[in-house]
């Protein structure tokens, strides 16, 4: 899930209402600035069904858990499913970035794998989701006219074809029934 | 994109690595996967290259392209003070401990381009322990190294260092430290003179010093768990007792054979006490 400027209160609409047997694990990159503490996703846990947290350098990704990445640092996934950091240049201005998460992801989960994009002002991210598909991977991306700024999920729309272009309530339903095992052919 | 196509440049990703080890003596095959895949794929699109079948038939027969891989695959992108809450707590945990021994040596592993031991030695004059103190840094880049050793930082770079350098509670004029030259800042001789900058690589090396303080920060989540732990190895064996071991910030021991073999001095900010 790659989230920017409006994402606080987009990612505190979906974790209130995520039930507490989600089980598809999330990762998130929040665009923050490089001495942003992580208060904000303590916060967030507090009105969270799901247990939200910053992982730690080689955790291994577990079901039903919220992973979000840590300010200053790239977030990337290992093919053993684990997590790895890196401190390289910035990327579209952002670190963690978007594109770094969602192209790492691509490799490690091909088509299992879900990318969402929502609201913010760059286009970190367009990148990546393009990625996702390719790699056979589903892309769901916020409305633009719903999302507080547009034009993330505006950009991504048009580097990706999907169905998916969703307010927050759809992307939180459609998750739920994925989770479910409703197989991608029906829907 | 099929599975052969997957495990296809799987394939020649490790090829290419085992013919840097073979052919240049440089060991990245415990490294984080998806780091030196990126890597690979960047320095893949910037030659403009067709494929990675193509880029392994340079890698060999091409040395000077084989030298911007390396490069790629071991530079990374450090500041001066980054995190400054670390250097905080440096300065409130780890100096009173250096200042109890006669004299300090510190080794910076992985040090890049210089700005954390530059740091360091800034610290260690303002408290007063420069003088007796010895930084080793090093690293196995020699062209960062050199690069570290001039010391010059752009002036753009430096209105951000001296930001950091506050923030950590650094009280001088940040302009102390360099002198300042046509857009560039070069840091001065007096912090240039203790420090001994040298080529070590923390996969084949072993120990060269017994020092009081160890920091490698941000290098080791490049290297793959076995390897963390093989250097972290090296790190206990050329740490004194009671020498003091500092990691990045999102860096820990967890994982490792190492992690009852110290204490943590700071949790919050990665510093460790090795066990008497």
């Amino acid at each position: 899930m790659g989230v920017s400027s409006g994402g606080m209160s987009a990612l505190k609409f979906i974790f209130s209402v995520l039930p507490k047997d989600f089980t598809i694990p999330i990762i998130i990159v929040q665009h923050v600035g490089p001495r942003s503490n992580n208060q904000w996703i303590q916060l967030l846990n507090n009105t969270s069904a799901l247990g939200i947290k910053e992982p730690d350098e080689k955790e291994k990704i577990e079901k039903g858990w919220v992973y979000i990445a840590p300010a200053n640092y790239h977030l990337l996934i290992e093919k053993n499913k684990t997590f790895s950091f890196s401190i390289e240049g910035r990327v579209n201005y952002a670190r963690p970035s978007i594109d770094v998460l969602f192209e790492s992801a691509a490799e490690a989960y091909r088509h299992k794998l879900i990318g969402v994009v929502l609201t913010g002002a760059s286009n970190d991210g367009t990148k990546g989701l393009r990625k996702i598909v390719d790699c056979g991977g589903l892309a769901i991306i916020q409305d633009p006219t719903t999302a507080e700024s547009s034009f993330m999920p505006t950009s991504a729309a048009k580097a990706v074809n999907t169905d998916f272009i969703l307010p927050l309530q759809g992307i939180t339903d459609l998750l739920i029934r994925l989770d479910k095992g409703t197989s991608k052919n029906s829907i | 994109m099929n599975i052969h196509d997957t495990s296809n440049t799987e394939a020649l990703l490790e090829d290419i690595l085992q013919i840097i080890y073979q052919k240049y003596g440089y060991d990245f095959r415990q490294y984080s996967q998806a780091h030196i895949r990126r890597r690979v794929m960047n320095r893949m699109a910037m030659s403009r290259l067709a494929s990675l079948s193509d880029m392994k038939l340079k890698v060999l027969n091409d040395e000077i392209f084989a030298s911007a891989l390396l490069q790629d695959l071991s530079i990374t992108v450090t500041e001066m003070f980054r995190d400054a809450g670390f250097y905080k707590s440096l300065r409130e945990n780890v100096i009173p401990i250096l200042k109890t021994y006669p004299f300090v040596k510190v080794w910076h592993a992985g040090c890049s381009s210089g700005e954390e031991a530059y740091s360091v030695a800034i610290i260690l004059q303002e408290e007063g322990l420069y003088d007796r103190t010895t930084i080793y840094a090093t690293d196995f880049n020699q062209k960062v190294l050199n690069k570290a050793k001039e010391g010059i930082f752009s002036n753009e770079l430096i209105k951000e260092y001296t930001l950091n350098y506050q923030l950590s509670g650094g009280k001088e004029p940040f302009s102390n430290y360099y002198t300042s030259d046509y857009g560039h800042a070069i840091m001065k001789q007096s912090l240039k003179r203790n420090i001994v900058w040298a080529n070590h690589n923390l996969v084949t090396d072993s120990v060269f010093a017994e020092v009081h303080l160890v920091l490698c920060r941000n290098v080791l989540i490049y290297f793959d768990r076995d390897l963390q732990n093989k250097v972290q190895q090296l790190f206990f064996n050329s740490l004194i007792n009671g020498g003091i071991l500092c990691l990045g910030a999102k860096e820990s021991l967890r994982f490792t054979d190492m992690f009852s073999q110290y204490t943590e001095l700071d949790k919050q900010h990665r510093i460790f006490k090795k066990k008497y």
